[in-house]
């Protein structure tokens, strides 16, 4: 039984990396797609096109897009992740202490709202129909159905505007101790961790559910076990594989989230660089910016997957 | 788990279905918006470009219901006005993505063989994609007029769809009706329109529903980052984007475009969980 | 005798889509002596196992006890707290599902399941309790008693699993056991294993048990009383032998005459001049890769052949697994064959469906078993029996009309029914209907796969009378499939005997009684019989059972 599990977990394994490649092709040639071409754009309309040639070729524009695509990819397995268009820089420059910061974020939020999550989504589920589950299921349909600047703006009304707890925006370059490392945080990381949160509560409530339902906890109810027996024992395990799956899937909400709360909070991260390279059109630095979104976002569902093979007993 | 009561606050069947009061209510924000982008013109007091008060950022009047922008322009008109590119853009997104989802699905479903497995693929890989990712790309890619714009949303949402409508046309396709049809000598056009479609259509609708809400959220996201509407149009996330700086003096034009929109997409996931249900004991 | 169980006028409730609440038991009496066993028997719906679980102080969701009193050993079920009750379940009261293999949790081993009750209870030590099981396991007559607890529950098959949970439930030393149907998902010759180990721990450990069935043949080999039930009520109860003889009510005599085989005209002995209406030779087919002699990796079908007569019926019989669904497929083009000639009506037919003549298609009908499934929910019964006359017929308008009618006249079903849709009828309404649309296409042939195993005992019979009297009027021949003997005896000519992929043997009506292959011997011997001292009298050859045995 364990070469079945090897090879389910290779296959998932290959099964990534392909999806990688084709997302990879996608964000690519969605970008090469660009009305107008690069170096004139780049150039301004008054170049000779002496200069634009030069530039085309300099740039490997005059080249079939195929094989830019595949430069593109060696270069990024291999560490060289091209020259952002807008400042000559070398992105792996711009990128390195930006993702640093990005990563802080996430992981933060992902720390403080995995447990709690998971500890609201399991009780509600346990309490079906009570008023605390209703309470529950109310506000995160509340913040699932609303826009994440909204959360944050309305973040932003109640700590700073009316209790003037916290700053409206972070600062990295001004924290002279633990208390404004705190005060910095803060905003944006209670903002993310409602938007995940909600994910978490709403598929963990429905997996939970779903394996409360079965015929075997039915049958352990009528063998007189007590409640907490029922879901630890019986429930909990057998809803491993979906919660872990609604984990990954809700932490791709972080990435969405990230995008608006760097933002909104001017927080310099990788999604707010990626943004303003929207802003003035630096393709390079979009891509490259693109494929670490959903390098990540793939290596979570990944692992997520795998998590769920090994638990599964039937593979035991 | 054990014998939990019936939540159901039922309202009398109506030729045998039950409506309930949450769904009647979010039926009616719906209803109440589509009918104000419909008639906006009519129905704003003022001109969505005229700056008609003296100070930015005005407050709540009898004049100005919701105040004024950063510009002193009128906000309850450009809400109004606003109505129509967020309902108007969205909806047009999702009849897109929605329709060529399903059509795709059932195809695939129908199909099978390499035509499912090349193209489940693919919509898997842009699965992965997260969609406000895929949004920026685009964005950046195409830019963002209002035909792109529906465009670039209706190709983020289709793979949902699709992904969705070929899993129902999946199990629909299982079934021995099918088997039947097919052993009758039924062609595959005919399966597909009339076998399967009358099978799936009520969960396809739900999924519609969601779906136009993820393209509100999604344009709103888009044009609160300054890169979905662009001026001098606006829809509420633009509006929202333009009056950030009133955020900090919790000014009603920072707070009322995101409220229309909470109240727009909150009202159409209740009426998706609380759609009339048609009475199945009338015989009992 | 003394009562152990005292039902008093219990009354269940069970809330509806629309919120109304509706009486599903409707002021029910049943007295359970010491070690007796009551049988509770009925069709779907009428109520058996919601009493049944009523025991244990439980309902499903949706329903709540209403009123009367459930007294088990001088305790009220109906009135104790949750907590209460939970110190009775596993202890006193003890339940085996219906499908054991959904009801042990997947991701523990079957001897931590099994033991639990002692846990929860704090009855005994671990180590105890492992002793106990492995006794019981072997009063059970497991295979390899003390190993098989350190298994996963998909480890095991079907029946060893029945077997266990009655394990789990009797290590607690219950007074009362609760059996819920617990071997109507089983093989008869699983069956038979199950209820034998089932009926000794019973009686060697004097314990009482509600057993919930549908099936009276069961029933009588292990119940001291029965209790019919239909619609919530109880309509006559008494003791095996005096409800299986003179059974007063006229619900208890319909269901005991489903038993009795109708004598009807069956056609005349075989004449060796006609010529096959249908002939298969050599079938091969099944799933998986193609090997490279063509054939597939997985035969679900080796190498059969059979032909059926013009107004003859064929009856195909064997256990689940053993094919003969896969060969109705086959045949009718549905999986296509992987070697083997397919001759129908004179002309060779293609392997492929698609590639069949819509004449050829036409000519060959199947019915499925399921009409949940067969019918499609979104269309009015019109559509569904209207679709074939158009399609094969080019009926259209009045025409069409008219002949929709007919056919509901022909399974003898109301005109009206062709504005409902197939949720708004009961189950042998809806297979009806199934057989209809057959019907509509004018075939010469109909394959009938289980066309009866998912309805009632009785909707059953009604179903395999219309067949018959449907056969004499249209001239038509059955290829009947079922893992039921009774059910192919009814209606069959000839019938055919399948184990594992192969056709072994071949009887005719004459000498069904005395079959020749051993596995026809032990699966005809297998079907449970009317007589309550069936069970206890049956020898079954040893060698028999450890060659074809399904446990």
């Amino acid at each position: 039984m364990n070469s079945e599990i090897a090879s389910m977990i290779g296959k998932r394994l290959v099964i990534a990396v392909i999806t990688l490649l084709i997302v990879s092709f996608a964000v690519f040639f969605a970008t090469s797609m660009l009305p107008g071409d690069t170096a004139t754009i780049l150039l301004g309309q008054a170049a000779t096109p002496d200069a634009v040639a030069g530039l085309r070729h300099a740039m490997h524009l005059d080249e079939p897009a195929v094989l830019r695509f595949l430069r593109w990819i060696a270069g990024l397995v291999t560490g060289d992740l091209g020259t952002s268009y807008a400042n000559n820089m070398p992105i792996s420059k711009l990128i390195s202490a930006r993702f640093v910061n990005t990563m802080e974020l996430a992981g933060i939020t992902a720390l403080i709202s995995i447990p709690f999550a998971l500890t609201l989504g399991i009780t509600s589920a346990v309490m079906r129909g009570t008023l605390y589950d209703r309470i529950v299921t109310v506000l995160t349909i509340g913040v699932i159905s609303v826009p994440e600047f909204m959360v944050a703006s309305t973040a932003v009304l109640i700590f700073a505007v009316y209790l003037k707890w916290l700053p409206a925006i972070s600062f990295v370059n001004e924290v002279h101790s633990l208390y404004d490392l705190l005060r910095m945080y803060a905003m944006p990381v209670v903002t993310l961790t409602f938007v995940v949160s909600a994910q978490i509560i709403r598929m963990t409530r429905a997996a939970v559910i779903e394996t409360l339902s079965t015929p075997y906890v039915e049958m352990a109810l009528l063998k007189g076990a007590s409640r907490s027996r029922i879901v630890l024992r019986h429930a909990l395990p057998n809803a491993l594989g979906p919660i872990v799956n609604a984990l990954a899937l809700s932490l791709s909400y972080l990435i969405g989230g990230v995008i608006i709360i760097e933002t909104i909070f001017n927080y310099p991260g990788i999604a707010k660089l990626m943004v303003d390279a929207v802003a003035t059109r630096d393709l390079p630095l979009i891509q490259t910016c693109a494929v670490i979104f959903c390098a990540g976002y793939l290596i979570l569902i990944t692992i997520a997957d795998i998590i769920a093979i090994i638990s599964n007993p039937r593979l035991r | 788990m054990m014998q939990s009561a019936p939540s159901t606050s039922a309202a009398p069947g109506i030729f045998g279905y039950t409506f309930s009061l949450v769904g009647i209510l979010a039926f009616a924000v719906i209803l109440f918006w589509a009918v104000v982008a419909l008639f906006a013109p009519q129905i704003a007091p003022y001109p969505i470009g005229k700056i008609v008060d003296m100070d930015y950022f005005g407050p709540m009047s009898s004049k100005l219901w919701l105040g004024s922008d950063y510009l002193g322009r009128d906000m309850l008109s450009r809400i109004i006005f606003g109505a129509r590119y967020t309902l108007g853009i969205a909806l047009a997104g999702v009849l897109i993505a929605s329709s060529s989802g399903v059509i795709l699905g059932m195809a695939a479903a129908v199909v099978g063989g390499w035509f499912d497995t090349a193209l489940s693929r693919f919509m898997d890989a842009m699965i992965s994609i997260p969609s406000k990712l895929f949004g920026l790309v685009v964005v950046a890619a195409v830019g963002s007029s209002l035909p792109s714009l529906i465009l670039t949303l209706a190709f983020i949402y289709t793979p949902g769809s699709y992904r969705f409508a070929r899993a129902l046309a999946v199990n629909v396709n299982t079934m021995d009706f099918i088997t039947v049809a097919r052993i009758r000598g039924e062609n595959t056009l005919y399966l597909a329109i009339s076998e399967i479609l009358p099978n799936i259509i009520r969960p396809v609708l739900a999924d519609f529903g969601i779906r136009f809400v993820f393209i509100v959220l999604l344009l709103s996201g888009l044009s609160f980052l300054g890169l979905g509407v662009q001026p001098p149009l606006a829809d509420w996330g633009a509006l929202v984007h333009e009056n950030i700086q009133g955020l900090s003096f919790g000014s009603a034009a920072v707070i009322a475009p995101s409220i229309a929109i909470a109240s727009l997409t909150i009202s159409v996931n209740l009426l998706i969980d609380n759609l009339p249900r048609k009475i199945r004991d009338r015989s009992a | 005798m003394s009562k152990l169980v005292e039902i008093k006028n219990l009354h269940v409730e069970a809330t509806t889509d629309a919120g109304r609440r509706i009486e599903i038991i409707k002021g029910v009496n049943i007295d359970i002596a010491k070690g007796e066993i009551v049988a509770l028997i009925g069709e779907s719906g009428s109520g058996k196992t919601t009493i049944a679980l009523t025991l244990m102080g439980y309902t499903r969701p949706g329903c709540r006890i209403a009123g009367g009193a459930l007294l088990v050993d001088g305790k009220d079920m109906a009135g104790l707290s949750e907590r209460e009750r939970a110190k009775v379940r596993g202890t006193e009261v003890a339940y085996v599902p219906q499908s054991a293999a959904a009801a042990f949790n997947p991701s523990q081993t079957i001897m931590d399941q099994v033991i639990e009750v002692t846990r929860i209870h704090g009855l005994m030590t671990p180590d105890k309790a492992r002793e106990r099981a492995i006794e019981l396991f072997k009063a059970l007559s497991l295979p390899s008693p003390e190993t098989i607890g350190e298994r996963y529950p998909h480890q095991v098959s079907g029946g060893q699993l029945q077997r266990l949970a009655a394990a789990m439930a009797l290590i607690g030393g219950p007074k009362l056991v609760i059996f819920d149907e617990p071997t109507t998902a089983l093989d008869v010759t699983t069956q038979i294993d199950v209820l034998k180990a089932f009926k000794s721990v019973m009686k060697a450990g004097g314990i009482a048990g509600v057993y919930v069935s549908h099936d009276l043949a069961v029933v009588a080999q292990i119940a001291d009383r029965i209790v019919v039930l239909k619609g919530g009520e109880v309509q006559e109860e008494g003791t095996t032998e005096a409800i299986l003889s003179t059974p007063s009510h006229p619900y208890t005599q319909e269901l005991l005459s489903a038993f009795e085989p109708k004598e009807t005209q069956f056609a005349g002995k075989r004449t060796d001049k006609a010529r096959p209406l249908l002939e298969i030779e050599n079938v091969i087919a099944g799933y998986g890769p193609i090997q490279a002699d063509g054939l597939p990796f997985m035969k679900a079908v080796n190498s059969v052949s059979l032909s059926v007569e013009k107004g003859r019926n064929l009856g195909i019989i064997g256990e689940s697994g053993c094919g003969k669904s896969t060969l109705a497929r086959c045949i009718a083009g549905i999986l296509p064959a992987s070697a083997g000639n397919i001759i129908f009506d004179g002309k060779e037919l293609d392997h492929d469906a698609r590639r069949r003549s819509r004449e050829a298609l036409r000519e060959m009908q199947i019915v499925f078993q399921y009409a949940d499934t067969a019918l499609n929910p979104a269309k009015p019964i019109e559509d569904i029996l209207g679709r074939p006359l158009s399609f094969y017929h080019g009926l259209k308008g009045k025409a069409r009309d008219a002949r929709v009618d007919e056919l509901l006249d022909m399974v003898r079903l109301p005109k009206a029914l062709r504005y409902r849709h197939p949720s708004e009828l009961s189950g042998g309404q809806k297979q009806r209907i199934n057989f209809a649309r057959a019907l509509a296409a004018n075939p010469k042939l109909i394959i009938c796969d289980e066309i009866t195993s998912a309805l009632d005992t009785v909707v059953a019979a009604a179903i395999i009378e219309l067949l018959k009297e449907l056969q004499r009027e249209l001239d038509l021949s059955y290829i009947f499939i079922s893992h039921d003997l009774s059910v192919v005896e009814a209606i069959c000519d000839e019938i055919m005997v399948m184990y594992r992929g192969e056709k072994v043997e071949h009887l005719t009506r004459e000498d069904v009684k005395s079959p020749t292959h051993p596995y026809s011997k032990l699966l005809f011997s297998s079907v449970p019989k009317l007589d309550p001292t069936w069970l206890d009298t049956l020898v079954l050859e040893p060698e028999l059972v450890r060659q074809y045995g399904g446990a």
